[in-house]
């Protein structure tokens, strides 16, 4: 499996206990708009993904990202930058 | 097209919820301040338990009749900056002052905490270096973050493990770090492993700063907050702190044992673009620094009324949090109790902070209680049991 592949399953996957029970999500849903994450879900979905990948995500990447595929993106450039 | 103000509409549904839940949340005034722990609120008579008055200070007559002469002496205001006209020599007492009791090098006065906290993490700091912050950290924190231009990582609340193993990641790329911690954390009380935090940074080569805004003068055989008390004062680069608590004013402070700490006036923003702290407040700090210093007895009574609200509350079965300190907060999973127990504290003559999530850990309502020096037995013993009042009703079911 692709490395974007992998992250965006891991992220769904992270994403599930932080959403209402059968809520459809994919790459292009938005993490507020459709989903109504509030900052507290944020940090939650960004420590278990830092856990998940030994990663640290700063918080400067957060204002760029809007869609699963922003953060699985921004994620990617961390492996990359490593 | 939405409107420039559709951003604020889940503010506004949670301001219609607390004028139906605790509808006296929006009239907090206080029209007559009785003493730095009494105040009339809407007509009512009420005994401050939400305050940061922590030695209650603020109705020192030694404080006040310093901030009067300065007044009279000085005027109302500097109206400037302190790198224009705004430096006068109250400033650079205090900032000499502040550098004697830390025993430090360097110090030097902002004009509020969040001004502080603003100008050392937004310079000291920049590209391509990197914050490691206590994910409990207080906004002026999260905000001086993100005016400067470092890269800003949280670790784990009070968790030095989580702390090194970020270290460890950001190892080889060879850059500086900077560790954020508090004294005391602002919504629960609770103390940041200091040890263990000044262990880790040391291992790694990082640098630390502690904001002791609600530790100075509460903790420490001498007051000067958690890295006194944990004995480890030589390990952290910068303190921070405030005026506006256990001094009983407003402003800030940065020490520190880097000389460089004097450059920092000339590269930060919040320290130039903003006018310095009036004379009555500069001279209120000073007399009240002295008697921080001079009179640890209040540092005493403060933690003897601290422990009895805090054991107090324990036994009554509130979630409070960790460890006793001056700041006892009662959590609730469920915002609505929160606000009936806020409203009949306030209807029983007991004010208290309500505080909302997001400004709280993990999601939390917390009734935020802070008790003062200047509390006597009868007005503990009264916040004590209105308390237990109040958890009566809501066991019974009533709303007071």
């Amino acid at each position: 499996m692709q490395l974007k592949e992998k992250i965006t399953k891991e992220v769904i996957e992270i994403l599930r206990p932080l959403i209402p029970e059968g809520q459809q999500v994919n790459a292009e849903t938005d993490l507020v708009a459709d989903l109504g994450l509030d900052s507290l879900k944020v940090m939650k979905m960004v420590e278990t993904v830092e856990d998940s990948f030994d990663i640290s995500i700063p918080l400067n990447i957060l204002p760029d990202v809007r869609t699963v595929s922003d953060f699985v993106l921004e994620i990617q450039k961390l492996f990359e930058d490593e | 097209m939405m409107t420039i103000f559709e951003k604020f509409r889940p503010l506004a549904e949670t301001r219609q919820e607390l004028q139906k839940n605790a509808s006296n949340f929006f009239n907090v005034v206080m029209e007559e301040i009785i003493s730095g722990t009494e105040a009339v609120v809407n007509g009512r008579r009420m005994i401050l338990a939400g305050s940061n008055n922590y030695l209650g200070l603020s109705f020192d007559s030694d404080c006040i009749e310093a901030a009067c002469h300065a007044a009279r002496q000085q005027g109302t205001g500097t109206t400037g900056s302190r790198m224009a006209n705004g430096t006068f020599s109250g400033h650079v007492a205090l900032e000499q002052e502040l550098a004697e009791y830390f025993d430090r090098q360097r110090a030097i006065v902002f004009s509020t905490g969040y001004v502080a906290n603003l100008a050392i993490l937004s310079t000291v700091v920049g590209p391509g270096e990197v914050i490691l912050l206590d994910a409990d950290c207080h906004a002026s924190i999260y905000d001086g973050c993100r005016l400067g231009g470092a890269e800003v990582i949280r670790f784990r609340h009070n968790d030095a493990e989580d702390l090194e193993k970020r270290l460890g990641r950001l190892e080889k790329r060879k850059t500086n770090v900077l560790v954020v911690a508090e004294g005391l954390y602002s919504m629960l009380g609770d103390r940041a492993p200091l040890a263990d935090i000044v262990a880790v940074k040391q291992k790694y080569g990082a640098y630390l700063m502690v904001d002791e805004a609600h530790s100075l003068g509460v903790l420490g055989d001498n007051g000067r907050g958690l890295a006194e008390e944990a004995g480890v004062e030589d390990g952290v680069d910068f303190v921070v702190g405030t005026f506006s608590k256990s001094l009983g004013a407003i402003g800030g402070f940065c020490v520190s044992n880097h000389p460089e700490l004097d450059l920092v006036r000339y590269a930060s923003r919040p320290y130039v673009f903003t006018a310095s702290s009036s004379p009555s407040i500069i001279a209120s700090t000073r007399q009240a620094l002295r008697i921080l210093r001079t009179r640890p007895e209040l540092r005493r009574q403060l933690w003897e009324n601290a422990n009895l609200l805090y054991q107090h509350l324990q036994e009554l079965d509130f979630n409070v949090g960790p460890e006793a300190s001056p700041i006892v907060a009662a959590r609730h999973e469920n915002k609505e109790d929160a606000f009936v127990l806020w409203s009949a504290l306030l209807q029983r003559g007991v004010y208290v902070n309500l505080v909302l999530p997001p400004a709280t850990p993990d999601g939390h309502t917390l009734l935020r209680c802070s008790v003062s020096a200047a509390h006597t037995r009868e007005q503990m013993e009264h916040i004590c049991e209105t308390f237990t009042a109040v958890r009566e009703l809501t066991a019974m079911g009533q709303t007071a």
